[in-house]
């Protein structure tokens, strides 16, 4: 794992994503605090993280999209096979060493509030919780960048894919908003969901008996549900999709507060994508 | 130290390696020999850990591929096909990241690396990119890789598909130079090379094991019988009533060449050595034999009749046919 995690760290460092990253960063941070803290003569430095924190919808697909498909082109992955290490070890090596490269600027962000209370009374514990927080809702998107970065074949398609996903997460609240509360609309938005799923479920594993009954299963159950009790509908949907959004828990920590469910749910995210990013590295050595 | 046993392996539909089922001994150079998709590639994967078979199993030293992958991966060192190296490090960086993957302990790296360098012979380009070297340069590289944390078992797959002659001829002696302190198992589609290198040959066609013996014992048995072409500055009948004077003659065949001289084509009867009789007869009556070779009806003949049979060997066949014994290459390019 260490093996891994170092040559990890070396790869991003000896091409440009690591300091790109670095220098990204910084440089939103600073801009960021020039504006709020320096210029708008506000001392909550978590306002200048959370105007940072759309820097993640670039700066995660570019950190995730070489780490595994970058591999598979290369062929480099058979070696990774063939070494006497678990691929749990591998997964877990080049995710800390994506930790790693995120760590680096952030460390040097958590210098910006000692400056500042140079320059007037800086309230320590909410600026390391909110930075703490940030550090975490990039984990929590690397380990799903990681995970397209396993399921993908190429570093554009890793790339789009992080992308749009990132985009989704980032607009969840809002969209959810728009989304209408009513039983019914929750109802068909669920059944659009488990075809999809079913689909996706068809393209990975290839057996239509297995994709058409979880299809045919899980819509028959939305309606026997709905039939039953379609008040539990109304605004199921929207209230789904609020609970995904990742980006919406690091408000919180925004707003001076710690919250450790918030922290419980970054770390069950992160461990759920990178068992993941395992069985799909698993499976593609039954069906390479 | 490996047995293969009941291989199966199917992608959907399609049966790359069907019941497959052998054993290689400590010591011995193995060549792995098929046609493209034959199933070389894939049974190489699934021995080294890197595919999963449908059916069967693989023992390293009696540990199982699948049940005990850590104990049974330390014992083999891999080269698939594609090299699998990081371009963006020097080879020396390279070879530290996968000694330290596989466990070699820090003391020892330095030593191991510089010693195994040295036999590959990339010291001198051990601080340049990987990218920038060329593909025997590469090929040495993935080679090294596979040495270090000194495994019992090397496994090579094609190790000189892409290479010129000279490196291919430099490659051929570093794995017999290995071959002296390792087991190898390297697989080929060219016969040449394998009968170069190998002291033991397995066919494989169809993802089935077609033939497995010492290459000598494959020769002989497909080319147990001397063959002469003789040449001579006199027309047939001449050359035939002198050949009617020795003994030990099984057959005799014209061979149509557009020369002034005939050239015939003796087949001597089975462990007989004809040259010196067949010498002297032409001397006595004073024919000039203008040249006499001995024909090596080699594994191409071999190889052929196994692969394209796709079934058990039945006749000797090949044997009989042994004007295509001479060079040639199999110039297929890999069809993947």
């Amino acid at each position: 794992m260490i093996a891994v995690w170092k040559r990890e760290i070396s790869a991003y460092y000896k091409s440009v994503t690591g300091w790109l990253l670095g220098a990204f960063l910084l440089i939103f941070a600073g801009i960021y605090c020039m504006a709020y803290n320096l210029s708008g003569y506000t001392a909550k430095f978590a306002y200048v993280l959370s105007g940072c924190s759309f820097i993640y919808l670039i700066a995660v697909p570019i950190i995730s999209m070489r780490a595994l498909a970058e591999e598979k082109r290369q062929k480099t992955d058979q070696l990774l096979y063939a070494l006497p290490i678990r691929l749990s070890d591998v997964v877990l090596g080049k995710y800390l060493g994506m930790l790693t490269v995120l760590l680096m600027p952030i460390l040097v962000i958590a210098l910006y509030p000692l400056i500042l209370s140079q320059y007037g009374t800086m309230e320590y514990a909410p600026a390391y919780a909110a930075l703490f927080a940030f550090f975490m809702l990039g984990a929590c998107l690397l380990s799903i960048g990681l995970f397209i970065s396993s399921v993908t074949e190429s570093q554009v398609a890793s790339a789009v894919i992080t992308l749009v996903v990132m985009l989704l997460l980032y607009f969840m609240n809002a969209l959810a908003s728009y989304v209408s509360t009513d039983a019914s609309a929750s109802l068909i938005a669920l059944i659009v969901l488990v075809v999809l799923f079913a689909l996706v479920l068809q393209l990975m594993a290839k057996n239509p008996i297995v994709s058409v009954g979880v299809g045919v299963l899980g819509i028959g159950g939305l309606y026997l549900w709905y039939s039953a009790d379609s008040s539990a509908f109304s605004g199921l949907f929207s209230d789904m999709m609020e609970s995904i959004s990742v980006f919406e828990r690091f408000d919180t920590f925004v707003d001076g507060v710690f919250d450790l469910t918030a922290v419980v749910y970054y770390i069950s995210i992160i461990c759920v994508f990178l068992f993941l990013t395992v069985q799909s590295m698993e499976k593609r050595r039954w069906n390479e | 130290m490996i047995e293969v046993k009941h291989l199966t392996k199917r992608y959907g539909g399609h049966t790359a390696v069907s019941d497959l089922s052998f054993e290689i001994d400590k010591g011995v150079i193995y060549g792995f020999l098929g046609p493209n998709g034959a199933g070389k590639s894939t049974t190489m994967n699934i021995i080294t850990g890197c595919l999963g078979a449908t059916e069967g199993e693989v023992l390293v030293d009696g540990h199982s591929v699948s049940e005990e992958p850590m104990e049974a991966k330390k014992r083999i060192g891999y080269l698939p096909e594609l090299p699998p190296l990081y371009t963006d490090m020097t080879p020396e960086e390279y070879l530290r990241f996968v000694a330290e993957a596989k466990g070699v302990s820090r003391k020892e790296q330095a030593e191991q690396i510089a010693a195994i360098m040295e036999k590959t012979g990339i010291t001198q380009v051990s601080h340049r990119l990987i990218r920038n070297l060329s593909k025997g340069y590469r090929q040495r590289v993935g080679i090294a890789q596979a040495l270090l944390g000194k495994p019992e078992v090397i496994i090579l797959d094609e190790p000189t598909v892409g290479l010129d002659p000279a490196q291919i001829i430099e490659i051929r002696d570093l794995i017999r130079e290995l071959g002296k302190e390792h087991t190898i198992v390297l697989s080929s589609h060219i016969l040449s090379e394998v009968q170069a290198v190998c002291d033991s040959i397995m066919i494989i066609s169809g993802g089935k094991l077609v033939a497995s013996d010492t290459t000598e014992n494959l020769t002989r048995r497909f080319a147990g019988t001397q063959t002469l072409r003789l040449e001579a500055d006199a027309d047939e009948k001449t050359m035939r009533k002198v050949l009617d004077r020795v003994d030990g003659i099984a057959s005799v065949e014209v061979k149509p060449e557009e020369k002034e001289s005939t050239v015939l084509l003796v087949k001597a009867e089975e462990d007989k050595d004809i040259r010196a009789k067949v010498f002297k007869a032409f001397a006595k009556e004073n024919v000039t034999l203008l040249e006499m070779t001995t024909v090596h009806a080699d594994l191409e003949d071999v190889f052929l009749e196994l692969t394209q049979s796709d079934a058990p060997a039945q006749s000797e066949t090949a044997a009989q046919a042994p004007d295509t014994a001479e060079e040639e290459k199999t110039g297929e390019e890999e069809a993947q």
